[in-house]
């Protein structure tokens, strides 16, 4: 991260600040930002949401039923799961158990990993039985005319969220190797810290996406 | 990377000078070269979009087909549309005047994240580029910049690629704005309070709120739109039992407060120049830093005034309508507080001065015109005609690009140490004025008569004030061109510039040489009082 340094202690900062913490502070600041554009992204989303539903409400209650609850409660939980060894290993960066950071990360990756296995499964019985987007919707079964309006919703929508998935793992790979290699120390995590945020906001939107899609009614 | 560190590396070398290859111009992340590159940047873009424009009024010098013929002529004003907006006049002031400036007005050495602010450099450039690519490689782009639904899921021009471009060149908006946020709450030089801060600080935090809360929605969209086209989703198509009008409320959701993106920094521009100008201090200081958040904050509601026509409800129009003349409120309170910083100042009008008072001029009768059409009666009679054409343009062109120039001027000598020549600097800015005039006003009056925009040929009544329009284009054009040549000369051959040539008291001039030394200042500079103490100096 550092470059065109002082020194102090063991972590260089970039020039224009005064010290390791007003880098720190100020990184961190402009992560929290970022996440609010994010909140500004998916919220375009919800609206057409909160619109279509407004619309067709019983159509809602009909196409919801195509979800699976079960899966949809399973991921839930491994999400939250995530976001608490994500957690836990930015403590551990903190505390200088690079370790035991390391380890967490991995965890995290792993509950990752199983979330996008659970939505593959559920993305490929949706599409085997013509629950898609739009004009290419041909499921027999839900006969509302306006169902692929549904189907499109829940697409876009669990669809930007699991690229956002994709870009946290990347990111969390990103700073797992730089812990193994001891670049982070108690005076220096922000990566670790960021990562971190960002992963916390792909739960949290997911927090919203499963009773939104799944819970109807 | 560029900026390595040598020991007397950004001491003593101005920026300019700090690596002469095209590689260290390409590689750096000093905000400062960073700002020329987008100036230089965004400038090719306005020559090219004006040649447009020029393009368009050629075609209007008669009634039938002069010049193009009329598939021609929509993709020339889709991309006129396109590239002003997306890729002139959003990033023009804060990404070129406000990267270079704002660190240098807080007394910092930098933004708070360089490398990300070259990042979003090379976005913004690679989102122009396909933009323009799509446009131009494929059989252009026709739906006009407001890409609306159906047509622009129907339409069979590179829609997709543009739109990406537009998603991508938001994403470097979104970037920048974040930067300058962070940079004013956590890089202010000791003692400069939010109070101390220069308006032109002001004007820019208030904008990067905007591009940081609205460009996301519009990237949203956007891609919604390609998913339209790609995945047919529906949700914009009525043919999928979508919501055509849908997509108007989530464009004009950004869109609207684009424009304030285009404007608030111009009028940021304005608030440093008027007290420089007028030897006195700024009138109303924080009634003008307020007011540049309240217009942000009511730029978020105001968006329906768009679509007075699309069929959405009566009681929403009167609402938006209300909400709407409210904006005249906080952009009155800076054009009264102007006035009253010239009241008694003893005025010096050097060139940055006369675009200052141009823009006080034509902005006026832009936002005036803008409370006609907020009045849903009013609007219905005068939607999609000349009128709003020329409202537009001058708000757009009399305020922001007014506001540009002079910024261009009055900061030349801190970007290159050099004057521009004052005479022809005059001379230009007459021609451009007085050519404003003659090519926007004749526009009211036809449109009030009936003329639509867009259209391609028109009836003959119409003729005589489309060609003194087609005149005022052309000096325009010339009075720019001019301008520009001698801009580019001077930052080269210019009269040597003093440090703080114009007696400015904000911590460009006053602390950092002309040009910057690569880390701005020598030492920290500390602040004890605002920027606009001219007590000493006042008649």
């Amino acid at each position: 991260m550092s470059h065109d340094a002082s020194t102090t202690g063991s972590h260089h900062y970039a020039h224009h600040f005064e010290s390791a913490d007003h880098e720190f502070e100020t990184s961190k600041f402009g992560m929290w930002v970022f996440l609010v554009t994010e909140i500004m992204l998916f919220g375009g989303l919800f609206i057409a949401y909160g619109i279509y539903r407004g619309m067709y409400p019983e159509m809602f209650m009909e196409a919801h039923h195509a979800l699976n609850k079960i899966m949809g409660a399973v991921n839930t939980v491994v999400l939250i799961c995530s976001s608490l060894t994500m957690a836990l290993a930015v403590g551990m960066a903190q505390r200088n158990e690079r370790a035991k950071s390391a380890k967490l990360m991995m965890a995290t990756l792993f509950f990752a990993c199983m979330f996008l296995v659970i939505k593959y499964f559920e993305y490929s019985h949706k599409i085997h039985i013509g629950l898609l987007p739009g004009a290419f919707y041909n499921n027999p079964d839900i006969t509302h005319p306006k169902a692929p309006i549904f189907f499109s919703i829940y697409f876009l929508m669990t669809g930007l969220h699991g690229l956002h998935v994709l870009i946290g793992m990347g990111l969390i790979i990103w700073v797992l190797r730089r812990t193994m290699k001891g670049e982070f120390s108690s005076a220096y995590y922000t990566p670790v810290e960021i990562a971190g945020l960002y992963w916390h906001l792909v739960d949290l939107i997911w927090i919203y996406l499963f009773p939104l899609l799944y819970l109807i009614g | 990377m560029a900026h390595d560190a040598s020991a007397s590396h950004g001491h003593d070398v101005d920026y300019l000078n700090d690596g002469k290859t095209v590689w260290s111009w390409l590689s750096t992340i000093d905000h400062k070269r960073i700002g020329i590159m987008y100036l230089v940047t965004v400038l090719i873009f306005f020559g090219v979009a004006g040649l447009l424009a020029i393009g368009i009024r050629l075609e209007h010098w008669g009634p039938t087909r002069t010049i193009m013929g009329p598939d021609t002529y929509n993709k020339v004003f889709t991309l006129h549309g396109a590239i002003m907006v997306f890729m002139f006049i959003i990033p023009a002031i804060p990404s070129a005047l406000g990267n270079f400036l704002l660190p240098l007005m807080l007394g910092a050495k930098d933004v708070a994240f360089p490398r990300l602010n070259l990042f979003s450099y090379y976005v913004f450039l690679f989102g122009a580029t396909l933009a323009v690519v799509a446009i131009l490689a494929g059989q252009g782009v026709d739906t006009g910049w407001t890409f609306y639904t159906p047509y622009s899921i129907k339409s069979q021009t590179g829609v997709i690629l543009t739109v990406l471009g537009a998603f991508i060149m938001g994403m470097s908006s979104i970037l920048t704005g974040l930067n300058f946020i962070a940079t004013i709450h956590k890089l202010r030089a000791p003692g400069m309070t939010f109070h101390r801060m220069p308006l032109f600080v002001w004007a820019t935090y208030a904008t990067s709120i905007i591009q940081v809360l609205a460009t996301p929605v519009i990237g949203i969209t956007l891609l919604l739109l390609v998913a339209e086209r790609v995945l047919k989703v529906g949700i914009f198509d009525p043919a999928l039992g979508g919501d055509p009008v849908l997509f108007q409320h989530f464009f004009w959701f950004y869109s609207h407060p684009a424009v304030y993106i285009m404007i608030l920094p111009g009028m940021g521009i304005i608030s440093e120049i008027m007290p420089v100008f007028s030897r006195k201090p700024i009138f109303g200081y924080r009634a003008i830093a307020y007011s540049s958040l309240a217009i942000a904050a009511i730029s978020f509601l105001v968006w329906g005034h768009h679509m007075f026509v699309s069929g959405q409800s009566d009681f929403s129009n009167i609402i938006f309508s209300f909400l709407t003349v409210l904006v005249a409120v906080p952009t009155a309170i800076k054009v009264f507080n102007w006035l009253s910083t010239m009241y008694k100042g003893s005025i010096k009008l050097d060139v940055p001065m006369l675009y200052a008072l141009a823009f006080l001029f034509l902005f006026t009768i832009g936002g005036l015109t803008g409370i006609f059409l907020a009045a849903l009666s009013i609007d219905v009679h005068l939607h999609d005609t000349y009128f709003i054409v020329a409202h537009f343009h001058y708000v757009m062109m009399g305020g922001t690009v007014m506001a540009l120039f002079g910024g261009l001027h009055y900061w030349w000598p801190k970007f290159f140490g050099r004057m521009y020549p004052e005479k022809l600097g005059r001379f230009a800015w007459a021609l451009v004025f007085f050519g404003f005039n003659l090519l926007f006003l004749p526009q009211f009056y036809i449109g009030g008569k009936g003329m639509p925009r867009r259209y391609y040929n028109y009836d003959p009544v119409y003729t005589l004030g489309h060609q003194v329009s087609t005149i005022g284009s052309l000096m325009v054009g010339f009075g720019l061109m001019l301008t520009l040549g001698y801009l580019f000369w001077a930052a080269k051959k210019g009269q040597k510039a003093t440090q703080n040539p114009w007696g400015a008291k904000t911590l460009e001039w006053t602390d950092a040489a002309s040009p910057p030394i690569t880390h701005n200042f020598h030492g920290q500079p500390t602040v004890d009082n605002w920027p606009y103490e001219y007590k000493s100096e006042r008649v």
